[in-house]
């Protein structure tokens, strides 16, 4: 059963730091392949960390792994990911007259997959 | 080594006392010579300017051209530069955009295709010396310089305060060292400081500048105390506090007199003599004659004019609180940005309209000032570019000067009280064109002490400027026939033929280097970048020349 | 340029070796309080460094890779350097782009590169802070160096950013944490507020934290303006910002009363729908509270030297980022010549890419047309970019191999002092090597 979210891509310093390993450590593309749910929703959707999740809208799709978010750091109903490939894969060429393309707070859909997140 | 001569020009060399001759000048390594005694020696190349006026390049003493205000100016104003002429990309020369703000190459070709072959940067926050030193390599052509921002420095007060001269001292020059600048500068002293901590400005030159305790009199008198003392070829440079405001003619007044005896340059004197009202704008009025009588009793003192002209431009200062005044007034963007223990900054587009008194007064009130000097030798041409208009109104400014008709048309056009309110229309003198090649080269060279700049006697760097005749001034001094730099025609016919770099010019005062360590623990407190980066080291300079000082013992 | 002498000292062996005020290029921040322990060409010690500098500092050390490759083969330096003038040379609308990990010295280079072949010219401004340059465009901006803040603020709004991740020294070296000239007891004297949508690891440094919902920040910010103003909001505004006005109200009795105020913005802002809209809000509101006290705002700016790439690119053309040179002049238009657009409309037909990875970070369909065009790609690491390279040189790494200049976030430029010397060429020599090689080709054809 899909579910609309907000997903919102972002820096972390584990990003920062494994970014400076490369771009090809497992480090670096783990953290970049994980994407963040609320407690709550984790519980709602049935995940539990490790789970693989298909995330998509009208530009792309990508399969991730979740984990929930730390505390109260997210509210229901928004995700985040660390700024990267699958990130990007979501994002959509048109600019609006501004040369960035909607980076932050994408409106995507989220189910689980029960296939391997290939990352 | 080759030699070139110009032969058959007429010259005006006001320095070397030579006006309107017939000469031959001959030029080796970028100097002039002497001519040969020999009359068989033959030069490798020579220049016909039968018919043409030659003068030394022009030097513009007081214009803003590079560093962090003038390239936020430029990244502001897109709408402006997008309906201006760019300049083109040439298999010889880089391109660029134009507007009230050139980007760095444009601005190179744009000083040398007006024949102008010197200029300097009137204020640069010491932290940001290194910018200004990499936009000055990338303008080609001139060579520059800039003057250092001093009056708002919280070191200077804090020395003032704690009645240090020595240390005082020792820090201008350690400062001009550090940043390779070539003058001190003072931007509404106290009156920038005030503004940051409150949002407030100075109003006079006695007002006290909390936490600092110190008045703008107090940083006016010691800066050029000290500026004297370490004999910098140019005395010191000052905004005076004010600007814009009617009724500040009383504030410039006393700043004068706050000099004392030392030599003391006044800069944009034309937006500092105004009388009237600051709450009633009908009082807008005149005071030049007044202050240029106190000029012309006082051999220590020069001015430069910032001319306003009708136009659309950019007004961009280091006065952070005049910046806030024009926002309110305009209604238009406005930046501001304060800079650590330094400075301050204030950018504003602003529009000169014919139609309106108080900018019909300004430009009126500049040309007065031209006008009511006596001495030549002691008013530079400037438009405070971009402030009262860009550079290139200089030859428009020229014949405004020498034909008085012009300025009568000019007068019939704009409000009637303008005529009122000043005496510009009451001035009949019309100058010479050596009168012009004094305040456009020679006046400003000698005010800079730049001994190798503005005449063409022996020894002087060979920047020439040769001009068509034409009945119509402005014309003629818009599109010289040739401009030479260090003896290469940098311009032919309006065509720049050259993208070589020009010299940085600066400073190098002697100081007490036990002063450092009062310096540095004052600087390691405060500051968010290392006492050990701080200096511009010498790899920034590209090609420069040191000017010498002359210390008093 | 600069090439400051590293100040440095050797033991006996003549193996280690300190530098000190060296800096780091990694964030925005330009912090140049390092001191480096350099042994055997590896940096081992970062004194000063943040977990992210640290990260920057041990990871760049020599890797065996080649100098050069073409189409993914190692090829020599001189083959490389003929290679990526000649796709130069003959691309109709060439793009460079990238710049902001790099030096000023680089950048200018590949400015000139850029003019004489009429290309665009862009950086990674176009997508990080592009937004908030266009909004200072349309609105001006208030703002001040960061010793400004370190020296006066007390009061601190991080809205839209989470610098405890992202800049983890700013709020111990320039905004919450240091005692200043005019807040003596530094932390003390002042007041913090983080908006963002998310409850980030910042918001433990904040005293008020404000959870804003998603693309509500243009709403929050022309609110508070109204408050400031003295306008009477409507409550309604707490239904799309999720905040009470009540809040709001209190907020703004705060803003007023403080001394200095600073607004340091993210990309919370400029990435969301409403883009520059959103930084001229937030800009405005730091204006119109100069009627009441003395607030600044300022853009939190990522890459160590993004900010000279808006500086180098605005001298050179008038515009700072997204500049077309085709025509022999300069143009600017962001959504027309920003990299985003030019790539994901398949216009460009060749690509400078310096220091950057577009092929990791940009639009799908961006990146489907960069992997198709011949490209020429600088980086001192294997990247996504590199790999689909047509021309790929390895480079130093600038800070660490290479001298120069950097602009710290607030525009002060700050000199580079190296730590070793590496194998690679810095970008600097290589740009210079193919403006040579364009000149040379252009000049011939002049006479």
């Amino acid at each position: 059963m899909a579910e609309t979210f907000i997903l919102i891509p972002g820096r972390t310093s584990k990003q920062g730091t494994s970014l400076n390993e490369g771009k090809y450590t497992d480090g670096y593309l783990e953290e970049i392949n994980t994407v963040q749910i609320a407690g709550d929703d984790m519980q709602r959707l049935g995940l539990i960390d490790g789970d693989s999740v298909r995330i998509w809208n009208d530009v792309g799709e990508i399969v991730v792994a979740c984990k929930t978010a730390r505390g109260d750091e997210l509210p229901s109903g928004m995700l985040f990911i660390s700024y990267g490939d699958k990130s990007s894969q979501l994002m959509g060429g048109e600019t609006h007259g501004s040369g960035m393309p909607d980076s932050k707070g994408m409106d995507v859909f989220l189910e689980k997959h029960s296939g391997s997140s290939n990352s | 080594m080759s030699t070139l001569r110009i032969s058959g020009g007429t010259v005006y060399d006001p320095r070397n006392g030579i006006d309107g001759e017939v000469r031959e000048l001959w030029i080796r390594d970028g100097k002039i010579i002497d001519p040969p005694d020999d009359p068989d020696v033959r030069p490798d190349r020579t220049l016909d300017a039968t018919g043409l006026v030659i003068m030394p390049g022009g030097v513009d003493m007081h214009c803003h051209i590079a560093g962090p205000k003038v390239n936020t100016a430029r990244k502001m104003m897109p709408d402006d530069k997008r309906v201006a002429p760019p300049v083109r990309r040439t298999a010889l020369t880089r391109s660029g955009s134009t507007g009230a703000v050139p980007s760095t190459f444009a601005t190179g070709y744009l000083y040398a295709g007006l024949g102008y072959t010197t200029a300097f940067d009137a204020a640069i926050p010491p932290l940001t010396a290194r910018h200004a030193h990499e936009e000055l390599d990338d303008t080609p052509i001139i060579d520059k310089g800039f003057y250092v921002l001093m009056g708002n420095n919280h070191y200077v007060m804090k020395k003032l305060q704690a009645g240090e001269p020595q240390l005082l001292k020792a820090y201008v020059a350690w400062l001009l060292n550090a940043t390779k600048g070539y003058a001190a500068k003072l931007v509404n002293p106290g009156g920038v400081e005030v503004w940051k901590a409150t949002g407030g400005n100075a109003t006079g030159i006695d007002d006290n500048v909390e936490h600092f305790d110190v008045s703008p009199r107090q940083i006016i008198s010691g800066v050029s105390q000290a500026v004297t003392e370490l004999g910098l070829p140019h005395p010191v440079h000052i905004h005076c506090n004010n600007l814009g405001m009617p009724g500040n003619w009383t504030t410039t007044l006393e700043t004068m007199k706050s000099l004392d005896g030392h030599r003391g340059h006044l800069t944009h004197v034309q937006f500092h003599s105004y009388g009237g009202n600051v709450d009633d704008q009908s009082t807008f009025c005149s005071q030049v004659p007044e202050l240029a009588d106190y000029i012309n009793q006082h051999q220590d003192l020069t001015v430069d004019v910032g001319q306003v002209m009708f136009s659309e431009t950019t007004s961009m200062t280091g006065d952070g609180p005049l910046g806030y005044f024009l926002h309110k007034v305009t209604g238009r963007k406005w930046f501001s940005a304060d800079t650590e223990m330094e400075a301050g900054c204030g950018i504003v587009p602003i529009t000169y309209k014919s139609k309106s008194t108080v900018h019909a007064l300004q430009w009126a009130i500049g040309l007065e000032w031209y006008l009511l000097v006596n001495d030549p030798w002691r008013i530079a041409m400037s438009t405070d570019h971009p402030n009262g208009g860009s550079f290139l109104a200089y030859p428009e400014i020229i014949a405004l000067l020498m034909d008085r008709s012009r300025r009568e048309e000019v007068l019939n056009r704009v409000p009637a009280a303008v005529r009122d309110r000043c005496t510009l229309g009451d001035l009949d003198r019309e100058y010479t064109l050596n009168e012009i090649a004094i305040i456009t080269r020679a006046a400003p060279a000698r005010m800079l002490g730049l001994d190798h700049k503005g005449h063409l006697g022996v020894g002087a760097d060979a920047d020439i400027t040769i001009y068509s005749r034409n009945d119509d001034i402005q014309r003629m001094f818009e599109i010289p026939r040739y401009v030479l730099h260090k003896g290469n025609v940098v311009v032919d016919d309006g065509e720049v033929r050259s993208n070589e770099k020009g010299t940085l010019l600066h400073v190098a005062p002697q100081y007490d280097v036990a002063a450092v360590p009062d310096i540095q623990e004052w600087f390691e407190q405060f500051y968010t970048i290392r006492f050990r980066n701080y200096p511009v080291d010498e790899s920034y300079l590209h090609d420069h020349r040191i000017v010498p000082t002359n210390p008093m013992q | 340029m600069s090439t400051l002498e590293s100040s440095t000292s050797t033991n006996a062996a003549g193996e280690l070796k300190i530098v000190e005020d060296a800096t780091c290029t990694f964030c925005g921040c330009v912090c140049d309080d390092m001191e480096l322990t350099v042994e055997d060409n590896r940096i081992t010690k970062a004194k000063n460094a943040c977990v992210l500098g640290k990260a920057w500092f041990f990871n760049h050390h020599i890797e065996d890779r080649p100098e050069a490759t073409i189409e993914g083969k190692p090829a020599s330096y001189e083959e490389a350097i003929e290679a990526a003038a000649e796709i130069l040379l003959n691309a109709t609308y060439p793009i460079t782009y990238g710049l902001s990990d790099t030096t000023c010295e680089a950048q200018r280079k590949a400015l000139a590169i850029t003019d004489w072949i009429g290309g665009i010219v862009d950086t990674t401004t176009s997508v990080c802070h592009g937004p908030s340059g266009m909004a200072f465009q349309g609105v001006g901006e208030v703002t001040c160096s960061l010793g400004e803040i370190k020296n006066r603020a007390d009061f601190l709004i991080f809205w839209g950013g989470n610098p405890a991740e992202s800049h983890p020294r700013h709020f111990t070296k320039y905004s919450l944490m240091p005692k200043g000239e005019f807040v003596p007891k530094g932390r003390k004297d002042r007041t913090a507020v983080l908006i963002d949508v998310r409850k980030t690891k910042s918001a433990k440094a904040a005293d008020i934290f404000l959870q804003l919902k998603p693309r509500s920040d243009f709403e929050l910010a022309w609110a508070l303006r109204g408050l400031a103003k003295g306008i009477d909001i409507d409550p309604k505004v707490e239904q799309k910002t999720g905040i009470p006005l009540d809040t709001l109200r209190d907020m703004m009795d705060r803003m007023k009363a403080a001394q200095f105020g600073a607004i340091l913005f993210g990309m919370g802002l400029t990435m969301t729908r409403g883009k520059h809209i959103n930084s001229e809000a937030v800009l405005s509101l730091a204006r119109d509270m100069n009627q009441h006290t003395r607030w600044v705002a300022k853009p939190m700016r990522g890459h160590g030297n993004v900010t000279g790439a808006d500086n180098v690119v605005s001298w050179t053309t008038g515009y700072p980022f997204g500049v077309n040179l085709g025509r022999g002049y300069p143009r600017f238009n962001p959504g027309e010549f920003t990299t985003s657009d030019v790539l994901a409309r398949q216009e460009a037909d060749a690509a400078l890419i310096i220091a950057s990875d577009p092929m990791s970070n940009f639009s799908q369909p961006a990146r489907d047309h960069l992997r198709s065009i011949k490209s020429v790609v600088l980086d001192p690491k294997l990247s996504e970019t590199a790999k689909v390279a047509t021309v790929a040189f390895t480079t130093a790494t600038y800070g660490i191999n290479t001298p120069g200049t950097v602009y710290r976030m607030d525009d002060v430029p700050i000199p580079l002092r190296p730590a070793f010397e590496s194998p690679y060429r810095s970008d600097l020599e290589i740009l210079k090597a193919i403006e040579h090689r364009i000149r040379e080709h252009q000049l011939a054809g002049v006479q």
